[in-house]
């Protein structure tokens, strides 16, 4: 056990955990916040992704370690904000979300993407979701949908 | 009436997007334990004896001998045990629970534990027949006997992993005596049946919930039955809440997949037609075999696909290996037959030196036609406007020609197919039976009863769509509340694409009574029962007659690009056009076929599960490869109308259509990149090594 303090969702928080505890498992079970999903377990799917300093991390293969100090935003603190209503309505839109157990981790590596790139090519994104499997959608509304979180988004990233 | 198929928000977007949504695995209970399973190691063998090491207070193991009724989980074809007693089938074979309030710590004792079998051979081939099934129309014999030329061509397909992105999961607890199960599930009430069975219970005394579900493909249709029966035993035994929750691995290794098979296909040829066909599909069951007679069934009604063949005589068989079961995947059997018919048409086409395309379409059914079984094709079929549509939006006639030349490493292949909606000849009425309510309240609010599943293919909105429309009322004055079998009738299970024409056609009858007899303010309820249409006519014992009361159609181009040094395959485009008679809402449906095309064609190059020695060798999504947004290319889309009389607005079946396609028309444009006949899929770079290699 030790203790790790790291910035989560805009507050300082102080968790007395395993150092090597999967950072996935601090935020869904001790801290209760499950817009993170357990999709595989092994950073092959992005269901359970949150941004560190503001880029994509997966948390299943993030030990607690990893986050002393650092900034952790996750979907439950993301959706407060302007960009996300932003691309929540391009997602209801485009009919981006089928069961949408992948969409939080969607919405991530979206936010992730545009802050560096806010006005991406199809095939930006494409590259930029690589990381984030869904098996229902096929991929194409969801890139339809952050297409246009970007246009109509325009001077919020 | 408003235009029905224009779209609207779906109702429960903005939640999970937001990641509001509890999932099964986001549920938790005050004083909650976790179930974690003992599997068997071996392929097959005796149990000797298992030795648990000493469990701690709080700490209990549940096997076979807790069963207080039938140790069996009820799905079609009795043979599936909750727990094996003493012979083991398969590896990954659940043996007994271990339950405890600290996930380490049970981990821990799970590796402590002793299994002692006695290991004998493990069937793996296809030797050993579970079920076999036969048809036929007309005098194949004779076909033969004057035929001018045979011809003959064998396809396999590989396994298929649903890889739904949420794990298999339960939560249960006993509640006012009441066992309840709230899970990731496509069927409610076959988990409650089953349920019922094992604990011997009454069917007030089982209560079961769906969570949301996080993608299920089929496979939370009967597999989640062998999940709930174990943990309803734990529950009795234990009577304190428990969760049990696969993690990933745990899940490909234990649920089932998509059958593996082998067909083989025989064509008479008179004068340059086929006049007689026999086909012969073999499927692999798996250890057990719960549903595989269905999905075999499923299959060989798809033995001609979409053309008529005036003599046929078609056998199946569902093999038992020592492997883990297989079961339901959307296609149900079909992707693997219309795979190998797709295919042979080609194939045969090019044996006698004719176009394919012209070929094939000149075999083409029209309205009128017989079935394959010797039903009748009685709705229109718009397939040559449908085909030519796609070819034209794909430039599909300029390309092939193009890509003719031997050193284009590109191609271009069409697939057409039908699929047939809803359970297969008189199930409806006979075996499902369903029933839906829709209830007011004094308020005027409208709530709709039924078990149907939104796995993300969207009947929370669709269903609603349908009753608000027709009450025209707004859609928010219309509930539907995730079903639970205490509160909503059996309006059967969510598969087989018969939610929105079988459900939604009831829930649009009562809605229309509700409509004619509405009373402001005063509570009212109408409850509708499936009644077949007069028209169907099916004798399951001969598999004769009209197998589907209705049949949904579509058309895949897809374009692909293959490395000349790698034979890496890249897809390019995927082009395709549906007519499903009515879509209830066109972006849902544009959504389905998305999706539907990305797992078929990955179906067809991409997605590898195989075993050795009866153990799989893919067992996790960093060695299962599903496409991510790299391999799926742009899609063009199209839907066209062909109202059926007795769907909701005229919708038929359209989740399971947008996926049977996909292989062929992938195997098709990867074999004239590459210049050889493709056979088997996965269509892999290796596969294509061998084949360029051997000539
Ligand atoms: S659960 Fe972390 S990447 Fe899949
Ligand atoms: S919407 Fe189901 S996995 Fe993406």
């Amino acid at each position: 056990m030790a203790e790790v303090t790291f910035t989560l969702n805009g507050e300082e928080v102080t968790v007395d955990k395993p150092l090597n505890m999967r950072f996935l498992d601090v935020l869904r079970t001790t801290l209760d916040l499950t817009g993170a999903k357990e999709g595989c377990g092994e950073g092959e799917c992005g269901a359970c992704a949150v941004l560190l300093d503001g880029r994509i991390v997966d948390t299943c293969i993030l030990p607690l370690a990893s986050v002393a100090g650092r900034d952790i935003v996750t979907i439950e603190g993301y959706r407060t904000t302007e960009r996300f209503q932003v691309l929540q309505n391009a997602f209801v839109k485009e009919g981006a979300v089928q069961c949408g157990i992948c969409i939080p981790g969607m919405i991530i590596a979206a936010e992730s993407l545009l802050s560096e790139n806010p006005d991406p090519s199809d095939d930006a994104i494409r590259t930029a979701l690589s990381g984030n499997l869904c098996r229902c959608t096929g991929y194409n509304m969801i890139i339809a949908a952050i297409r246009r979180a970007a246009k109509e988004g325009e001077g919020l990233w | 009436m408003k235009n029905i198929s224009k779209s609207i928000d779906k109702v429960d977007a903005h939640e999970k997007i937001a990641g509001e949504t509890a999932y099964i695995s986001d549920i938790k209970r005050e004083d909650m334990v976790y179930a974690m399973t003992l599997r068997s190691p071996v392929a097959s063998g005796t149990i000797r004896n298992i030795t648990l090491p000493t469990l701690p207070e709080g700490y209990a193991a549940v096997g076979p001998e807790d069963i207080p009724g039938r140790n069996l989980v009820t799905m079609i074809y009795e043979d599936w045990p909750v727990f094996p007693e003493k012979r083991v089938n398969y590896i990954g074979e659940p043996l007994m629970l271990l339950l405890g309030p600290d996930k380490e710590r049970l981990a821990s004792l799970l590796d402590a534990v002793e299994v002692d079998i006695e290991e004998d051979t493990p069937v793996l081939d296809y030797s050993h027949s579970g079920v076999h099934l036969h048809y036929e129309k007309g005098d194949s014999d004779k076909a033969f006997a004057d035929a001018d030329r045979i011809i003959e061509e064998t396809y396999t397909t590989g396994y298929q992993e649903q890889a739904y992105i949420e794990p298999q999961g339960f939560v249960g607890y006993i509640e006012d005596e009441t066992y309840t199960v709230i899970g990731s599930i496509q069927c409610p009430y076959y988990v409650h049946e089953a349920v019922k069975v094992t604990l011997d219970e009454t069917d007030e005394n089982v209560r079961v919930l769906q969570a949301p579900v996080g993608g299920a493909f089929g496979g939370k249709e009967e597999f989640p039955s062998v999940m709930a029966t174990q943990l309803a035993v734990a529950l009795k035994k234990i009577k304190r809440p428990i969760k049990m929750i696969y993690e990933r691995e745990e899940d490909m290794v234990s649920t089932t997949k998509r059958h593996p098979s082998k067909t083989t296909i025989r064509a008479a040829v008179k004068d340059g037609r086929i006049t007689g066909m026999t086909s012969h599909i073999g499927i692999d069951g798996g250890a057990y075999i719960g549903l595989s007679e269905v999905v075999l069934s499923r299959g060989m009604l798809a033995a001609t696909n979409a053309y008529t063949i005036e003599h046929l005589d078609v056998d199946g068989d569902v093999y038992l290996t020592n492997t883990v079961p297989n079961g339901a995947f959307r296609g149900f059997g079909a992707p693997q037959m219309i795979y190998a018919i797709e295919m042979f048409m080609h194939h045969a086409a090019k044996e006698l030196g004719e176009d394919p395309f012209s070929f094939r379409k000149a075999h083409m059914v029209k309205q009128g036609d017989w079935t394959s079984t010797g039903g009748k094709f009685r709705d229109p079929i718009l397939l040559d406007e449908m085909i030519e549509k796609a070819a034209d939006i794909s430039d599909y006639h300029k390309k092939r020609k193009a890509y003719e030349d031997e050193n284009v490493y590109k191609g271009i292949g069409m697939s057409w197919f039908f699929h047939g909606c809803g359970f297969t000849g008189s199930g409806e009425q006979h075996i499902i039976k369903s029933r839906v309510e829709v209830e007011k309240d004094a308020q005027d609010t409208v709530y709709i009863h039924v078990a149907a599943v939104d796995m993300g293919q969207g009947p929370k909105t669709t269903l609603r769509k349908i009753v608000a429309d027709v009450l025209d009322l707004p859609i928010e004055r219309v509930i539907f509340d995730y079903p639970d079998t205490h509160r909503v009738p059996d309006s059967g299970p969510t598969v087989a694409s018969r939610t929105a024409m079988i459900v939604g056609g009831l829930l649009a009858r009562a809605a229309k009574t509700l409509k004619e007899t509405w009373r402001e303010g005063e509570a009212q309820k109408v409850e509708k029962r499936y009644q077949q249409p007069d028209y169907v006519e099916w004798d399951g014992e001969c598999m004769k007659g009209d197998a589907y009361p209705a049949y949904s159609w579509g058309v895949n181009v897809v374009e692909v690009e293959v490395d000349k040094h790698t034979y890496e395959i890249d897809v390019k485009d995927v082009y395709s056009v549906y007519d499903l008679g009515k879509a209830i809402d066109e972006r849902i449906v544009l959504g389905q076929a998305d999706g539907g095309q990305a797992q078929g064609v990955a179906y067809g190059y991409l997605e590898v599960m195989s075993r050795e020695n009866g153990r799989l060798k893919q067992t996790n999504m960093t060695d299962y490869i599903i496409p991510t947004a790299m391999d799926m290319p742009k899609t063009d889309n199209h839907l066209i109308d062909n109202p059926y009389p007795y769907g909701p607005y005229g919708a038929k079946g359209g989740g399971e259509l947008t996926l049977v396609g996909g292989a062929p028309a992938v195997a098709q444009a990867i074999e004239q990149a590459v210049g050889r006949r493709v056979r088997d899929i996965p269509a892999t770079p290796e596969y294509l090594m061998e084949l360029i290699h051997n000539g």
